[in-house]
């Protein structure tokens, strides 16, 4: 009880007792502790290696379903593209070509990508607003468009980042180029 | 004409390079007098009242009555209302797209805040500061979040330097030359005061851990931003900017914070920043795969380009300028490098067969614009001006046949190939590349359609 008096009396006066003794001699030190809870709803980047997918999962049929309602004005029929969103499958022109197409399948290299930019940036209209379901699910329509995965295929966060790519190999890092000169 | 008597008297002694080019120390001498540029647009209506122009009297009107009084926040004359950006948007997604720097209708180096270019993937967010808030976390001593109110107490620093999209003279890619003004194509680029706090300091606060390699950035718009930035970057000079040219960031560049990476591709000085992760490898998102990499004539594509190579342009003349006469002018332009200063600007005057050096402007700055000056005479002959950059790493800005041989023309991003501006012998200024570079299939106008 008395602790907690005490932790009340340092916040009133601007002290943050979780952070006070680090605080000491290194600069301002004016930053907050935050807990793991809230960071975690904070943080919604997504790793190649899976690090950062969710809970829940999506097949192929539900996505195609929330593509066709969310998705399909701008990215068109079967990902094809319009004059005014990414064509995101069914390329047939390679990339060493006069009007190479750049794909989903033909050339990003990590299919856990497609998850991150879905869940925070899709639909344009209204960002995040795809359940963690949905966003599994037109992801694995998106990836079955492109041959990347089969009709039957579940995509969680176990199964994602095992999607082959086949683009993988595709890049030159070149800031790891120059600093290995 | 008085006029042509100097410049005749210049030309012979001052020439350094072919076609005109005279020495910049010219520029010492005084009672020089430049040729008048007109726009095209504008070119009829300045023809007509150049002739008729009336000057008001000795005490024209406005003398006479008191004028207007004070403003709470200026803006410019009602006389340059023409300087404005130049926004290209997606149809369906219209806060998906760009403004351009009106860089052709511009002088000095500082980009004023109003005219800065902007790059949004989904809009504008307005942000109200005191429910904003900084997360820095992942492989950290201490997880810390900060309001604006606390960024605002630590200790700040400024640092003047430009910002250019890696999309920026996209257009230089496609087989026809562009003929859109000067900043029209080559404007998602501007350069500006920014004041804040080093990350470093936050960083320290904070406490890497030893495996930290790489930080996230995220921002706080409709895009949620993402982007990965090695963490050597972030401590040697990357800060998060609170001001912008003195006064709070505006909300179409970042307020209320906006992550600056000195030289480096605007799409990393990420705006709205509400979350640094920091981490042991990048998150591979969106925008630095599928977008932001070149893909290159093998198949494969350049990844994490990160430093702005040297690059130049000349301002004016350029597109869709008229010289009215044969007569002694003033070429000026911007250079920029993301790898330091600019140690040299050469311009030509004969389609690069010769060229000489163009004075810059002091003061030179690390990753900045710097304005460069060489005066000219045009002797009323067709003729084909270049500027190229040299940095202070001895890079030398390559010519446009040079750099599609290196990459391709499907990299989208990354042009920075030297501009040729022709001017035919009636003083109309036009985009040209060189005759070895003419490509007559078809024209192709799809690269630069592509923000999305």
């Amino acid at each position: 009880m008395k602790r907690q008096i005490l932790i009340s009396v340092l916040i009133a006066v601007g002290i943050n007792p979780l952070y006070a003794e680090s605080t000491r001699g290194d600069g301002p030190g004016l930053g907050h502790a935050i807990s793991p809870e809230e960071i975690a709803a904070w943080d919604i980047s997504v790793f190649p290696d899976g690090e950062g997918l969710p809970k829940g999962e999506g097949n192929v049929k539900d996505g195609e379903v929330v593509y066709k309602n969310k998705c399909i004005a701008c990215h068109g029929e079967n990902g094809l593209g319009t004059a005014t969103g990414d064509q995101l499958a069914g390329a047939q022109m390679e990339l060493t070509s006069e009007y190479p197409e750049q794909t989903i399948g033909s050339y990003w290299p990590y299919a856990t990508t497609v998850f991150d930019v879905v869940r925070r940036s899709m639909p344009m209209t209204a960002p995040g607003t795809l359940t963690n379901n949905e966003v599994y699910a037109v992801t694995a329509y998106l990836l079955f468009l492109n041959n990347l995965i089969s009709e039957e295929d579940v995509m969680n966060a176990s199964s994602l980042p095992k999607v082959k790519m086949p683009n993988e190999d595709g890049f030159i890092n070149v800031y790891q180029e120059e600093k290995n000169k | 004409m008085a006029k042509d008597r100097i410049n005749d008297q210049c030309l012979e002694e001052d020439q350094v390079a072919g076609n005109g080019l005279l020495d910049r120390r010219l520029f010492l001498k005084k009672g020089l007098q430049f040729g008048a540029i007109s726009t095209l647009a504008s070119s009829t209506a300045l023809a007509s009242t150049n002739s008729e122009t009336k000057f008001e009297p000795a005490h024209p009107p406005w003398m006479h009555k008191p004028g207007k009084p004070f403003s709470i926040y200026g803006k410019p004359s009602e006389f340059e209302d023409d300087v404005v950006r130049f926004p290209t948007q997606n149809e369906m997604v219209p806060g998906n797209g760009v403004s351009w720097t009106p860089l052709h209708l511009m002088e000095g180096t500082i980009t004023p805040n109003g005219l800065h270019y902007e790059r949004h993937h989904n809009g504008v967010p307005q942000i109200d500061p005191k429910k904003h808030r900084l997360l820095i976390h992942g492989l950290v001593k201490k997880d810390l979040t900060f309001s604006i109110d606390d960024l605002l107490r630590y200790p700040m620093q400024s640092k003047i330097c430009f910002i250019e999209c890696g999309g920026n003279s996209n257009a230089g890619w496609n087989k026809q030359p562009s003929q859109a003004e000067a900043g029209y194509f080559n404007g998602l680029a501007s350069c500006s005061e920014w004041t804040g706090v080093p990350l470093s300091v936050l960083l320290d606060e904070v406490g890497l851990r030893k495996k930290a390699k790489w930080l996230v950035a995220e921002g706080a718009d409709a895009f949620a931003m993402q982007m990965s930035i090695p963490i050597e970057k972030a401590l040697d000079d990357a800060f998060l900017a609170l001001y912008q040219n003195g006064e709070r960031i505006r909300p179409e560049n970042g307020y209320p914070l906006r992550l600056i990476v000195p030289g480096w591709e605007g799409v990393l000085n990420v705006k709205w920043l509400r979350r640094l992760k920091i981490t042991n490898r990048p998150v591979m998102a969106r925008n630095e795969t599928s977008r932001y990499t070149e893909l290159q004539p093998s198949g494969k594509a350049r990844m994490f380009t990160f430093p702005i190579e040297a690059k130049s342009l000349i301002t004016s003349p350029s597109a869709h300028m008229v010289l009215k006469e044969p007569s002694l002018y003033q070429i000026t332009g911007l250079a920029w490098t993301g790898r330091g200063k600019i140690s040299k600007v050469q311009v030509s005057a004969d389609g690069g067969d010769t060229w000489a050096e163009a004075e810059l402007q002091e003061p030179v700055l690390d990753r900045s614009f710097t304005r460069f000056r060489m005066p000219w005479h045009w002797n009323g002959k067709p003729a084909v001006l270049k500027s190229r950059a040299i940095d202070e790493t001895g890079y030398v800005q390559p010519e446009r046949t040079e750099l599609v041989k290196q990459r391709g023309r499907k990299g989208f991003f990354h042009y920075n190939a030297i501009t040729n501006w022709h001017i035919d012998s009636d003083g109309f200024v036009s985009h040209v590349y060189d005759k070895k570079d003419n490509e007559t299939t078809d024209s192709d106008i799809s690269i630069d359609s592509g923000w999305d």
